[in-house]
């Protein structure tokens, strides 16, 4: 019996190391981005780097203001945004409130289907499906991330929907409202924590989507003109040049990845915060 | 001889107080029924017997408890102890996987390996638990797929198969159909005199079937204990009275 | 109703109906405009052993593929089911630790995956001089895949009665062994489930590897060499804009691998109702 007690107590231990990966995952993950990008911070300056609106990396002297691509970031994110999430939410309305059996049956997995879509896929389809119609522009940006952000506020709407007690519906229906009415005035209300957070998450994807929209958004490093004209955001910015950066300018790229961390840093503490508040 | 003695037992789930100063001693191979209303502390007492209570966070024990003069909370290795006092549970609980190995998963967890000595142990225990007819032609088969009568008979011979001293039953019948039931009060019946059983119920009737003695609990503490027969028929204290002629519980 | 009340519940009514149409057409658009232009040009040459430049063959892509997650799974799947036995079975409900833990795997959860891919430069390319190599790459992946499968076990898990717990306890068996032998083969079909849905994010995956395991069309001959997988083959064929037609055929390869791996997690997940029933 004492063999045994020690192998629990060994498991015990092993288990106990497996969960603490992930909290040395994130630690890792900080130190590496923090002291590789933040040098960088420093000897370009924050001011000139978050604010500067010339990213010229190749000039004498070079400029490294990454201003554009925060802008580009956020424009594209928050025109994903218009387009996905409404509809998101009406679809996860339809799935949870509206969908015959039958259909759901069908639904459901098309849902997770249009989760799991490669980016790359996505970026295939839309430089040859969408950039045609807009050019590669913010708009073509907008309404591919639209769509790639759809399966994530759909799923999270959905089982918020779903978690809300039959009673108010039946409540409000008992007091002579319609079905839509009792969904949009009582249902979705009783919802709004979960439906909230599932936008914010949507933000998170959007903002973090890489090889998609560089393959539709132009990637003119340069304050947006129009939404028919190209951008730039900071995860493009990365991929696209780190390829042969070198010196300060490699240290720039680091430190845009190290801006966009502390951008989900921000949205996934709002997304737990959310999240945790129900429960 | 007892099976077990159990003297000035308290019993804490942190600030709440489930058993108040019991004591009770139980014979050995004769069926010991613990009846009361339901909070009453009659399944706490019975998870103190084979120390399940260790499971549940801010459980706290004071008193002992022993069993064959042994005190089970010294120096009592748990996994050994739970071999001598077997369980059955309210809800039949038999492992997702086949008859065979729902059985053979007890002596297996305590080291019997050979393929004859486990055939061998399987088919007895089925035997003893009377369901070896029932499930001969089929113990490569998962056991979930059995009615709720035959589940719980497989986990009385699950029990069996580690060949206790002690078995305890924490209301096996209340999840099953009156034929199901019949054949269980049956069925321990005939385990009586081999085996020392305790059975927790909520149902009278059950204790005055099948019981030699019956501990009538009310809010933690042992209201009256002794004859089934007496007990029924004169009990001596005025709740327990109230109790068994249905004036509440 | 009155005639407005009643006019504004058909218009929602459209309105839902609407929104849960154009997601699934932009679904079914997406996939039928991939295996349109994709189907024709898959050619026997596309699956030579080797890739040339006249061939443009995504077989080595294929096998590194594969490679890549098995790699990736090894490190992943035992840390994410231990930590989550960790956190089911063992860490006392409520405890510090289990919050801090929980924390950390929903941030991992929500990096992008490009930063994944900056930190494995940074890290098991740079830091440790591990080169661009198959081996960097499926490292970043199984960081990035940990937090799935430790959600989707830990989940599995949750879902298993505690009375087999018990039952197992109550014939004296450890904590170990009724883990081992009770506990992981009932939540087993939640668990590979998760995998499976593991194993889609890998084969989706670019951003995290263009700058780990880097872009050689080659099976890679040990882990220490570099490789691409199959959506890293079609954003270099993409990015090279040469062989679109070449990019359209992966793309259907890749869609049907997403098809299938959605698939297989579906009837897993299942399964674990149905052995729940005993069925």
């Amino acid at each position: 019996m004492e063999r045994t007690q020690l192998i629990e107590k060994l498991m015990h231990a092993v288990f106990f190391i497996a969960a603490c990966a992930s909290i040395f995952a994130v630690g890792l993950i900080c130190i590496f981005l923090f002291a590789n990008g933040l040098p960088a911070l420093k000897e370009i300056g924050v001011g000139d780097f978050l604010l500067g609106k010339s990213w010229k990396p190749s000039d004498t002297p070079p400029t490294f203001g990454i201003l554009p691509m925060i802008v580009g970031s956020l424009y594209v994110t928050a025109g994903a945004l218009i387009i996905g999430v409404p509809m998101g939410i009406l679809t996860a309305v339809f799935l949870a409130k509206s969908c015959p059996p039958r259909m759901y049956r069908l639904a459901k997995p098309a849902t997770n289907l249009l989760a799991g879509i490669p980016s790359v896929v996505y970026g295939f389809f839309g430089m040859s499906a969408i950039v045609p119609l807009t050019g590669n522009s913010i708009l073509s940006a907008c309404i591919l991330l639209g769509i790639m952000i759809l399966p994530t506020v759909i799923a999270i709407s959905e089982s918020a929907l779903r978690a809300v007690p039959a009673q108010y519906y039946e409540g409000a229906l008992a007091l002579g409202a319609g079905h839509y009415r009792s969904i949009f005035r009582v249902v979705l209300p009783a919802a709004k924590s979960g439906v909230l957070a599932a936008a914010v998450l949507g933000i998170g994807r959007a903002i973090g989507e890489t090889m998609a929209v560089i393959m539709v958004a132009g990637n003119q490093a340069r304050m947006p003109v129009s939404m028919f004209k190209g951008i730039r955001t900071m995860t493009a910015n990365i991929v696209i040049e780190m390829g042969y950066a070198s010196g300060l300018h490699r240290d720039a790229l680091i430190a845009t990845g190290v801006v966009l961390f502390v951008f989900i840093l921000i949205i996934n503490l709002s997304f737990s915060a959310l999240t945790r508040r129900k429960g | 001889m007892n099976c077990f003695d159990i003297e000035n037992l308290d019993l804490f789930y942190r600030d709440f107080q489930a058993l108040k100063d019991v004591n009770i001693s139980i014979p050995t191979n004769e069926i010991t029924a613990f009846i009361g209303p339901s909070g009453c502390g009659k399944s706490t007492l019975l998870k103190t017997m084979n120390r399940m209570n260790d499971l549940i966070e801010g459980c706290k024990i004071e008193g002992t408890v022993k069993l064959f003069e042994e005190n089970i909370y010294e120096n009592m290795d748990v996994s050994l102890l739970r071999k001598r006092v077997g369980m059955v549970f309210q809800k039949p609980n038999p492992f997702p996987m086949s008859i065979y190995d729902n059985i053979a998963f007890g002596p297996r967890t305590h080291g019997v390996k050979k393929r004859y000595d486990l055939d061998e142990l399987v088919e007895q225990s089925l035997k003893k638990a009377a369901i070896w007819d029932e499930v001969k032609d089929r113990l490569k088969k998962p056991a979930l797929g059995l009615s709720g009568g035959q589940q719980q008979r497989l986990c009385i011979a699950r029990a069996l198969a580690v060949n206790p001293e002690v078995l305890l039953l924490d209301e096996p019948t209340s999840a099953l159909d009156p034929i199901s039931t019949g054949k269980i009060e049956e069925l321990l019946l005939t385990l009586k005199g081999k085996y020392s059983i305790i059975i927790v119920t909520h149902n009278m009737q059950q204790a005055a079937r099948i019981s030699d003695r019956t501990a009538f609990f009310l809010l933690g503490e042992m209201v009256e204990y002794g004859q089934t027969e007496q007990m029924f028929a004169m009990p001596h204290n005025k709740r327990t009275e109230d109790y068994i002629t249905g004036r509440f519980g | 109703m009155t005639r407005k009340a009643k006019f504004t519940e058909r218009l929602t009514r459209v309105a839902v109906w609407g929104s849960a149409a154009i997601a699934f057409a932009a679904l079914f658009y997406i996939i039928g405009f991939i295996l349109i232009k994709g189907i024709p040009h898959l050619k026997p040459s596309l699956f030579a052993f080797t890739y040339n430049s006249d061939n443009v063959s995504l077989f080595p892509a294929l096998v590194s593929t594969v490679i890549t997650a098995l790699l990736a799974l090894i490190v992943a799947v035992p840390l994410g089911v231990g930590a989550a036995i960790y956190l089911v079975e063992y860490a006392k409900r409520g405890h510090k630790a289990v919050n801090v833990i929980r924390i950390m795997a929903e941030t991992l959860a929500g990096i992008p995956s490009i930063i994944y891919g900056l930190f494995g430069l940074l890290f098991f390319v740079t830091y440790l001089h591990w080169g661009y190599s198959t081996l960097a790459g499926s490292i970043t992946l199984a960081i990035m895949i940990l937090p799935l499968v430790l959600r989707q076990t830990e989940e599995s898990l949750l879902a298993v009665p505690d009375i087999w717990r018990e039952g197992a306890f109550g014939l004296g068996a450890g904590k170990l062994r009724t883990v081992f032998r009770v506990v992981l083969p009932a939540a087993t079909p939640g668990i590979l489930a998760g995998v499976l849905l593991a194993i889609g994010r890998i084969v989706g995956e670019t951003a995290a590897l263009i700058y780990t395991s880097g872009t050689v069309a080659q099976i890679p001959g040990n882990p220490m060499q570099s490789s691409r997988t199959l959506s890293v083959h079609m954003y270099a064929l993409s990015s090279e804009g040469l062989h679109m037609n070449e990019g359209y055929a992966t793309a259907v390869i890749l869609l049907i691998l997403v098809v299938l791996l959605n698939a297989a997690s579906a009837a897993a997940a299942k399964r674990i109702t149905r052995t729940q029933k005993g069925e």
